[in-house]
């Protein structure tokens, strides 16, 4: 049974994740990244993590790639990219080394682990109640890790700070938002050509 | 192992428990199908009534084989798929509304005597729980499913390849992401009031006397109220498909079954959000027990009459209050409703400590009430300041235009 449901959320897992990066749409990616998620939930499951898998679906599926989504829409950016251009130069052979390192220590780590899982093993050990799941990881969190938790959400206020900072209003006259380059975009398209010119100043 | 705690599945599961659990499952799925085709005539002959009409009269007794007949109607009519679609994806989107919006469902527990007993009722000689799960997780699965019915609004917005929709389905996005966070809020005053996740123990913790009236009755139902609502993209937060801007919204581009099935999503998401209000502020199906000889029956017609009461006052909402405005809608979302969901939130967090530590609760509830308004305070200072200052660079004072030409 166990066995079952892992191989179906497994293959459900790679599929979005092959998918996020075979798909040449940015939606269609982004939907394969919450394929993915679900996977990983129904793991989190299977471990009786079940309040891992409810966040796991709350923030990344609920939350995150929500907001991939409604920048990917906002920018009008959902449509097939070109290939052949490179925007920063030298960054497929960078992408390469990096990938071959990262596959590299993943394969390593699995090999460690063929004997049982790696870690401490007081971290790998049955929590015993599922119920007592939520429990046990508040007390972890806000015990012994609560320095951690508190430094995570302090680098979160600075980046909202800084986003704020960045879009905030120059003194000054009402300036044009700076989306030139975004929005002349469409321009290049053909399939837009056929719509009325004053169409394309309302957007 | 997830529904541990169902007395039913305790034991060793047999086929005679496996009966049960599929009778659950097809007994709630009939009821909730059979309850939002009574929900459409209701809501219909009701609007009508308010506004002096007659409404639907023709199908059956008083129009209430109506919703069946227009169902009928749209699963005969021909499915338009427009050229510009994003077809995978079109086809998707109103199964991601409707498929949520069903298993929320089956945490409500619909029924059992939580006052005397311990909630359960007695089913071929098995005990069991009046709902057709009771995971550990309870009410996340509430806000997990609720955040994947976004997906439904947003994707049929963006798949339909044409301008309505989009802007349909991008401000549904930012209104349900916005009110999420509200209602989050609201909840997690319920969960440490109750002291567990599960639909089941919230219920049991709330059949005393008060139903916690206090805790979680007033300042997080009333925000509760507010966010499903805005969750629900109801009236007066029905900026989503608002006609007289979007044509129709997310759904412009929708015809025949694939249009019912959006707007089954809806109604059925209305009565599962009235449901969850019953559960976590009201006490689920608890209630007194008139007739001994029909026990059994009280707390379900207790929870129906619950549920009745929110679904008549959703469809009131509808029929009373106009359209609020967009950027009125996010003011209400993040500067009133989450800092006041927030507050509550850390009082009653103040109070449970307090009575851990042995506190005494009135200086806890003073200095509580000093700090949070010292807390609001300097949040409205910011927020008059920031308004003042837009107002400035907006209305263009001499000495702005100035330093910004200068600059």
């Amino acid at each position: 049974m166990e066995a079952a449901v892992f191989i179906v959320s497994a293959v459900i897992v790679l599929s979005g994740a092959f998918g996020v990066l075979l798909a040449r749409n940015p939606v269609h990616a982004a939907l394969f990244l919450v394929q993915s998620v679900f996977g990983v939930a129904v793991l989190f499951l299977l471990l009786d993590a079940t309040f891992l898998a409810a966040v796991q679906v709350i923030v990344y599926a609920g939350a995150i790639v929500i907001l991939f989504l409604f920048v990917i829409m906002l920018l009008g950016v959902d449509r097939a990219e070109n290939l052949d251009v490179e925007p920063i130069a030298g960054q497929r052979p960078l992408a390469v080394l990096i990938g071959a390192g990262i596959l590299g220590t993943t394969l390593s780590a699995l090999l460690v682990a063929v004997g049982g899982p790696t870690g401490a093993p007081a971290a790998n050990s049955p929590l015993g109640d599922a119920g007592d799941n939520t429990r046990r990881l508040g007390e972890a969190l806000f015990t012994d890790h609560v320095f951690a938790v508190e430094l995570t959400a302090l680098l979160l206020t600075v980046a909202v700070v800084g986003a704020v900072v960045l879009v905030r209003r120059l003194a000054g006259p009402l300036q044009p938002l700076p989306v030139v380059a975004v929005a002349s975009e469409p321009e290049d398209e053909p399939e837009d050509t056929e719509e009325a010119p004053d169409e394309e100043a309302g957007a | 192992m997830v529904i541990a705690a169902d007395p039913l599945l305790l034991g060793p599961v047999d086929l005679e428990v496996f009966l049960i659990v599929l009778l659950k499952v097809v007994v709630s799925f009939a009821l909730l199908m059979v309850s939002v085709m009574l929900m459409v005539w209701f809501e219909r002959k009701l609007i009508s009534d308010m506004q002096n009409r007659i409404g639907p009269d023709v199908a059956g007794p008083w129009g209430i084989l109506q919703t069946l007949a227009d169902g009928i109607k749209l699963f005969f009519k021909e499915d338009l798929i427009p050229e510009n679609a994003d077809r995978p994806v079109f086809k998707l989107a109103p199964y991601l509304s409707l498929v949520p919006a069903f298993l929320v469902f089956a945490i409500v527990p619909i029924g059992g005597d939580f006052r005397t007993g311990d909630g359960t009722v007695g089913w071929f000689g098995h005990r069991t729980f009046l709902q057709v799960a009771d995971p550990p997780m309870g009410i996340l699965l509430f806000l997990a499913l609720s955040s994947v019915a976004v997906y439904g609004v947003m994707l049929a917005g963006w798949s339909s390849g044409s301008k309505y929709p989009l802007l349909g389905s991008v401000r549904a996005s930012a209104q349900m992401i916005s009110y999420e966070a509200a209602l989050g809020l609201a909840i997690a005053t319920v969960f440490l009031t109750g002291g567990s996740l599960s639909t089941h123990e919230i219920v049991s913790s709330q059949s005393n006397w008060n139903w916690n009236v206090a805790t979680t009755g007033v300042v997080p139902f009333l925000i509760f109220l507010v966010a499903g609502t805005a969750e629900l993209n109801r009236p007066p937060f029905d900026l989503v498909e608002a006609e007289q801007e979007l044509v129709g919204g997310f759904h412009t581009e929708y015809s025949s079954i694939r249009f019912a099935l959006f707007s089954l999503a809806e109604f059925m998401n209305v009565i599962t959000m009235s449901a969850i209000a019953v559960t976590l502020f009201l006490g689920g199906p608890d209630g007194p027990i008139l007739v001994e000889r029909v026990a059994w029956l009280w707390p379900i017609l207790w929870f129906s009459l619950k549920l009745s009461a929110f679904l008549f006052s959703f469809v009131w909402l509808r029929a009373t209050l106009p359209r609020i405005r967009y950027d009125q809608l996010m003011d209400l979302g993040w500067k009133v409703l989450i800092p006041l969901a927030l507050g509550w939130f850390l009082l009653v967090a103040a109070l449970n400590v307090g009575r851990d530590r042995g506190w005494s609760p009135v200086p806890v509830v003073l200095v509580s009430v000093a700090v949070l308004w010292a807390g609001t305070a300097m949040l409205g200072g910011a927020v008059r300041k920031a308004r003042a200052e837009r107002r400035a660079l907006e209305f263009g004072s001499d000495e702005a235009l100035d330093a910004g030409n200068g600059a």
